[in-house]
């Protein structure tokens, strides 16, 4: 238990130590942040209506599918999880001390931007809070999953980059952070909504804020906590220690599994 | 022998390419195992199947009864590895590092070892900032920091400077005497001849000498060589024969034999010399090093 509260503090400390971690856990979610608040609601005040949310999952996403991938694929090219393996790291360790801390860090913000929108920017506060806070946590639990599994099935970093941009992208332009759902058009909604930002935002949206939503909320957000389930469980199959290494054989394809709750909540919902 | 490891009948393959192709060796309490080859032997592969890194595909590896792949969580703390290139977070301290790794080996860090290293000045750096040769420093402290019973050296000097390497010896040699069983894998002739108790020389996955140091060196060829410089150089023109030697040559000032029997040659040299009313400057009799037997055993087997 010692070597996993060490292992804990020391990936706690490379959240913030490791700058390129740091600017992707707290200064470029904090800078958009503000950006949006001060510029998007001047623009179009409609956005204070899902501000609160969409900020919150957008500060989650960047933290586990653009920061936490990266520092995994790179620790395992650099042999660091070769040089844990001879200490007798446990596999589950070198996954979930980095999963664990990235949601810690990724929390911290959206505790932060859920609490400060409403008093700063007049956005929307959810009526009720306890359900608001519980899909946060699923949506945090959700893409952390997905950011360990792209690290894990990544062939590279530059790999990881790319992987990475195929959730973010797509989940910026149409996953209900900027655009609500219902204004997308039909074709774009059946893309939208295989993306787990849509469920997320569905979900806090009919559950915490009683409004209208396209999906079922509870069923978004079961989907979010049974991807996050998969993606945790794939990464797990397919955690290699080394780039020589022979097991948890490269199949990157067995990944796009995980995205399998969202399109089938689609279909249903 | 209380043997701490035994290999016997290691395979290992990557595609057609034989890596290693059926090792068999043991090392006891207490003993270092000098393990030598060229680059491409197999020694790294067929260590990393010890060390439960690698799977093998036939062959039985036994660390005080346990196996690497079977039992990894106990062997844990009964073995310390120091892999040919390792790595630890850039963002890790030295001091970090040394609770990390003691933390999951469930012992306590060892603040001597990092002075011993010359590491204790660099308690706060981050990995990133250390040299090479001070980030190898740390990685040997970190294979002994548990005080394992069996210890895996893959190149534990490479970069390191004189007084660091002195250091190492000395801690190695401190390990042995305490009972710890030690595989060295090395290019440093010197350093292995004068660590190792038994040295295995490896070639194409196989291995193809194995002895003590002097056993490994005496064969072979193991012709001495004898050279012999006198103050009037009589011996330089003359034709001698000396008793088991072949004929000398003349290298410089001194006389030249390569000898079978060098205490009998010795004797002979010292004969002529005296029958000649010579005097003797200079008298050098040289086994021949682990090096030179090493090159001749490697371009034998190849």
């Amino acid at each position: 238990m010692r070597g996993q509260i060490q292992h804990f503090a020391h990936e706690f400390r490379a959240g913030v130590r490791n700058p390129t971690q740091l600017m992707l856990n707290y200064l470029f979610p904090l800078g958009f942040y503000l950006m949006m608040g001060f510029v998007m609601t001047g623009i179009n005040p409609e956005f204070a209506n899902t501000m609160t949310p969409a900020m919150a999952i957008f500060v989650i996403m960047v933290a586990a599918v653009l920061g936490l991938p990266g520092p995994i694929a790179e620790a395992r090219e650099a042999g660091i999880y070769r040089s844990f393996r001879t200490i007798g790291v446990p596999a589950a360790s070198v996954l979930a001390m980095p999963a664990l801390t990235t949601a810690l860090h990724a929390l911290a913000m959206a505790t932060l931007v859920s609490l400060a929108s409403p008093r700063f920017f007049g956005a929307a506060a959810p009526e009720a809070w306890a359900p608001f806070a519980g899909i946060v946590l699923l949506t945090a639990f959700c893409f952390v999953a997905i950011g360990l599994l792209i690290g894990v099935v990544a062939k590279d970093s530059r790999a990881v980059t790319l992987m990475s941009q195929v959730i973010f992208l797509p989940s910026m332009l149409l996953g209900g952070l900027m655009v609500p759902l219902s204004l997308l058009p039909e074709s774009m909604r059946t893309v939208a909504a295989l993306l787990p930002t849509t469920h997320a935002m569905q979900a806090i949206e009919g559950l915490a804020f009683g409004r209208e939503t396209i999906i079922n909320p509870t069923l978004a957000a079961g989907a979010l906590g049974i991807t996050g389930a998969l993606a945790v469980v794939l990464a797990g199959v397919l955690f290699r220690w080394d780039t020589r290494a022979e097991s948890g054989a490269r199949r990157p394809i067995l990944a796009l599994l995980a995205l399998a709750p969202l399109a089938l909540v689609a279909v249903l919902g | 022998m209380n043997a701490v490891l035994t290999v016997d009948g290691l395979r290992k393959s990557y595609g057609d390419v034989v890596a290693v192709d059926g090792v068999d060796f043991a090392v006891a309490e207490g003993e270092i195992l000098g393990l030598l080859g060229p680059n491409g032997a197999g020694k790294t592969t067929a260590l990393e199947c010890v060390e439960g890194l690698l799977r093998p595909d036939e062959g039985r590896i036994d660390i005080k009864g346990l196996d690497p792949q079977r039992d990894r969580r106990r062997i844990r703390d009964l073995v310390g590895v120091q892999l040919q290139t390792s790595a630890l977070p850039g963002t890790m301290t030295v001091a970090e590092a040394a609770h990390f790794v003691a933390a999951y080996h469930d012992c306590e860090p060892r603040p001597d070892l990092l002075e011993r290293m010359g590491l204790a000045e660099l308690r706060t750096r981050k990995y990133s900032e250390l040299s090479v040769g001070q980030q190898r420093r740390l990685a040997l402290v970190l294979a002994i920091v548990h005080r394992p019973v069996l210890l895996f050296l893959d190149e534990p000097t490479a970069g390191l400077d004189v007084k660091s390497r002195r250091e190492l010896h000395a801690i190695i040699a401190e390990l042995r005497e305490q009972g710890t069983a030690i595989v060295l894998a090395t290019h440093d002739m010197a350093e292995a001849e004068k660590l190792s108790d038994r040295l295995a020389i490896m070639l194409a996955g196989r291995i193809v000498a194995e002895g003590t140091p002097r056993e490994i060196t005496a064969t072979g060829d193991g012709l001495t060589k004898v050279s012999v410089a006198t103050e009037g150089g009589l011996l330089a023109g003359a034709d001698i024969v000396l008793p088991a030697a072949q004929a000398p040559f003349i290298d410089e000032q001194y006389l030249v034999c390569f000898s079978t029997d060098p205490g009998e040659t010795v004797k002979g040299v010292l004969d002529e010399v005296a029958a000649r009313g010579d005097r003797l400057v200079d008298l050098r009799v040289e086994r021949p090093s682990l090096e030179e037997r090493f090159l001749e055993v490697t371009e034998v087997a190849s």
